[in-house]
């Protein structure tokens, strides 16, 4: 029976993607020298179920590359080997390689031979060099070390068999175990009657005994594992191999929980996800693979559904209530009808702000990949730098957070490069060689606010300046505040940096960076201290859909401002009104001259006056630009919900989308960006030619 | 026959009929046709948002229950003499394709005429007009009680001049 594997296959790539995470957290932590139990065993497991999977899948490559991976881990796990440097970072680079091989099976380029090759050439190596004692001091931490060659053969083991309730449900018999085992040589067993109930309590179906088996003939640990890989999740396993003596290594219960053996879906989640975060249902996101497919699936918990089940639920009882009501009406009702209506509002508002949360996700996910990053970094510049985290927990929207992913990377990167010191220089100041990055985010209002801060050698004020003056966006004598200055950063091809390393310096980080937080409807600000550290503040909505916007009349039509666009509103002076060319308005605002661009103009309406002076100009910012918007008149302000032009008809310019007021109409929603370009390129067509 | 049989052999199940159903409507004393898979619904005419910098034939996008959908006056499209609306306007809400994506937008037409069945033998192609109606425009012409109905290709005239969406060259029209 054909299995649909296309769906399977996904699930397969998804949860070995989190089992790689889980992997690269663990490997970061860990410490070279004998190696913690639990420790080698998440990340053992981790390795075990993508080699199952990728084999199941027909991914060969993957398999064969993570066994080699498996078997070495496994070594350290039974104790032959202790965890070297050299390992873990050879760990770490068979993470990246199986990242990438599991990407290109996913998205059908080749995957990058050589560098897979290297990688299992260094496996291969420290499998083939004798196995390290620790040393004898490693307490009883340590388990004992076997004299003979690992886990291949031993003249007898010693299995522990205690199988979970529901074993026998699967179909599996514990009498066939032990027969495949008696099998193989001889065996003796010593049954486990505490769990027995009593025989009213008793459930048939139900595994209540506990085995320990002692198995004696040349047996192999794989023969054993074998024999017990169909119950392997589902049963206590511990495989011991036995000295002459008969003595068995220290207690080490093993929880074996591989993958559901292969016969279609791959369901297993880590139980080391489920032990981490302790919550019963996690949200997750497929990471992006290197191929940029964005991810178009999201996992949410059962309790957010169950909630908008009932809120759901509470709007239909309210409209029935108000179908009613509207029934026979009769002016006498209106007060009940007032209520139903009260009703009715209270009940969209739940629903709207429970379905909104369904998008958000704790930014933990977007956090995740700085600890490697940060880790990769220090090595490469030769900095010590300390990464902290604090609000992972905090919410944001799905999207939001895909986009933010690259301004932060960028905003860390520089941290790292540009803010922390070198550990001499470090220590010189006086300060701690190992530097500091703090990543915080918190809620405020209706927005997220993420600050990147580092206590390296802050921003230098001078040099920006210096730079910018150079370039001309300042002038010599000019003395802007501080936060102009670090203004200048945000640039385009801004870089006070010398040397241009692959990291950063090349200046075309943060303007890109500032263009794509704004692009979200949000904000960054500066704030730094010569000598102790600066820090990045980014403030974004909490959602992507819904703006908060300024109703302006041109003529007969509405349309709305964002809000996070708009510095100031004001009545024009005519005396502050300069033209150049003759066409060209300018309108003096304190030290600045604004653009004037007018808007009836730009969209092709009649206005209510040409004059200046009888309309307001907002001055609003786009681009890096500030110009002055001409309207008519500033109605109210409002949230609106964004609803995309482009769906049904095209991509305008100077128009970001069209929301519907509250009496129903169409109001097009103005972008900055696209108006201050499109009276730029001086391309005013009318709505009166036509191109027929 | 007269319209009723016709659509009674329609209703009686005759699918072997190899033909399409099209709903029809007047332009300045001409009958079109399209075809009635594509008609969303039909409404009568709203006021409507203006679209900057679009031509005269676009004429603004309306809310249709919660969507923006654009609305083209084909009088203008087609470059003839453009009328005052007024409540017996009509509005045929279109469904239409371009690959396989599919967007809705509205026709305003002087008036909704009929349903009438097509065999497909009896849609003649159309001849070379020259000036008013672009030939790519039309899909063909049928004969419906001596009237002849200009049957059109919506996905192409709808597609096509400041409609289109650009994603390498445009049509020009």
């Amino acid at each position: 029976m054909p299995i649909d594997m296309e769906q399977f296959k996904a699930t397969f790539i998804e949860e070995s993607l989190e089992g790689l995470e889980v992997m690269e957290s663990v490997l970061l932590e860990m410490q070279p020298g004998a190696a913690d139990a639990e420790e080698v065993d998440n990340i053992f497991r981790a390795a075990h179920s993508i080699k199952g999977g990728s084999a199941t899948f027909g991914f060969s490559d993957i398999s064969d590359f993570t066994h080699v991976v498996e078997t070495l881990l496994d070594q350290i796990r039974a104790g032959e080997r202790e965890v070297t440097q050299e390992a873990i970072d050879l760990f770490l680079a068979s993470v990246d390689c199986i990242r990438d091989m599991l990407a290109a099976a996913q998205e059908g380029f080749e995957v990058n031979l050589g560098q897979v090759a290297e990688v299992k050439a260094g496996l291969d190596r420290i499998l083939a060099s004798s196995a390290g004692a620790p040393p004898a001091d490693a307490g009883g931490n340590a388990p004992e070390r076997l004299t003979e060659n690992s886990d291949s053969c031993a003249a007898a083991w010693r299995i522990t068999f205690k199988p979970f309730p529901d074993m026998l449900r699967s179909g599996n018999d514990v009498v066939r175990l032990f027969r495949e085992l008696a099998e193989m040589g001889e065996i003796e067993s010593l049954v486990d009657l505490e769990g027995l109930p009593a025989l009213v309590d008793m459930e048939p179906e139900e595994a209540c005994l506990a085995w320990e088996v002692t198995l004696r003939g040349e047996v192999g640990r794989e023969q054993i594992d074998e024999v017990f890989e169909w119950v392997e999740g589902d049963c206590e396993l511990d495989i011991r191999p036995l000295h002459g003596s008969g003595e068995a290594a220290a207690e080490e219960t093993e929880q074996a929980a591989g993958p559901e053996p292969a016969s279609g879906a791959v369901q297993a989640v880590p139980p080391v996800a489920d032990r981490r975060s302790g919550e019963e249902r996690r949200q997750t996101e497929r990471r992006k693979s290197r191929g940029a497919a964005e991810s178009s699936s999201i996992r949410v918990g059962i309790d957010k559904v169950d909630a908008l089940i009932n809120l759901v639920g509470e709007l239909v009882i309210t409209q029935s209530m108000l179908g009613q009501l509207g029934e026979d009406f009769t002016m006498d009702k209106v007060e009940r009808l007032k209520d139903g209506l009260a009703e009715l509002e209270r009940n969209t508002r739940e629903l709207q702000e429970n379905v909104m949360s369904i998008r958000m996700l704790p930014i933990s996910f977007a956090f995740n990949r700085f600890p490697r990053m940060v880790h990769d970094l220090c090595g490469k510049l030769g900095k010590q730098v300390e990464l902290k985290m604090s609000g992972e927990q905090t919410e944001l929207d799905k999207t939001v957070m895909e986009k933010i992913g690259d301004p932060l990377v960028h905003l860390v990167r520089n941290a790292v490069d540009h803010g922390i010191e070198s550990p001499e220089t470090r220590q010189a100041a006086g300060k701690p060689a190992t530097g500091t990055v703090h990543l915080n985010a918190y809620h405020q209002g209706g927005n997220i606010l993420i600050e990147i801060s580092d206590d390296g050698a802050g921003l230098d004020r001078e040099r920006i300046l210096a730079k910018a003056i150079e370039r001309g966006l300042a002038r010599e004598g000019d003395n802007p505040d501080d936060a102009e200055v670090y203004d200048f950063l945000f640039q385009p091809g801004f870089s006070t940096a010398e040397v241009v390393s692959d990291v950063s310096g090349r200046g075309v980080g943060m303007d890109v960076v500032k263009r794509n937080i704004t692009a979200l409807g949000g904000t960054i600000d500066v704030q730094s201290n010569p000598g102790s550290g600066s820090t990045f503040t980014i403030r974004l909505p909490l959602t992507l859909a819904i703006l908060d916007g300024q109703l302006v009349r041109v003529g007969d039509q509405t349309f709305i401002i964002p809000l996070v666009s708009i510095i100031e509103s004001l009545q024009v002076e005519q005396k502050q009104v300069n033209a150049i060319a003759g066409s060209a308005e300018l309108y003096k605002l304190r030290d600045d001259y604004l653009p004037i661009i007018r808007l009836y103009d730009a969209f092709g309406l009649d206005p209510d006056s040409e004059n200046l002076e009888d309309g307001l100009l907002v001055v609003v910012e786009g681009n890096g630009l500030q110009v002055g918007l001409l309207v008519d008149d500033l109605l109210a302000q409002q949230q609106v919900v964004i609803k995309s032009l482009e769906t049904n008809f095209k991509k305008v310019e100077g128009l970001s989308g069209a929301t519907i007021l509250g009496d129903g109409t169409v109001a097009l929603i103005v972008d900055i960006g696209g108006i201050i370009q499109l009276s730029q390129h001086g391309v005013h067509k009318h709505a009166g030619s036509a191109a027929a | 026959m007269d319209v009723a049989e016709q659509i009674a052999s329609g209703l009686d199940g005759n699918s072997e009929v190899d033909g399409s159903q099209f709903l029809t409507f007047l332009l300045a004393g001409e009958e079109y046709g399209v075809d009635i898979l594509r008609v969303q619904e039909i409404k009568g005419w709203n006021a409507v948002t203006p679209i900057p910098n679009t031509p005269e034939y676009i004429r603004g996008v309306i809310n249709l229950r919660g969507t923006i959908v654009p609305i083209i006056d084909l009088r203008r499209r087609f470059g003839l003499e453009p009328v005052e609306y007024g409540p017996m306007t009509v509005v045929i809400v279109l469904k239409v394709m371009r690959e396989d994506k599919s967007r809705v937008m509205g026709i305003v037409v002087d008036a909704v005429s009929d349903v009438y069945n097509v065999q497909d033998e009896a849609l003649k192609p159309a001849p070379d007009f020259g000036s008013v109606v672009n030939v790519d425009f039309v899909q063909g012409l049928a004969t419906v009680d001596e009237t002849m109905v200009i049957i059109l290709d919506i996905d192409h005239l709808l597609n096509s001049g400041e409609l289109a969406v650009l994603d390498g060259a445009s049509e020009e029209e």
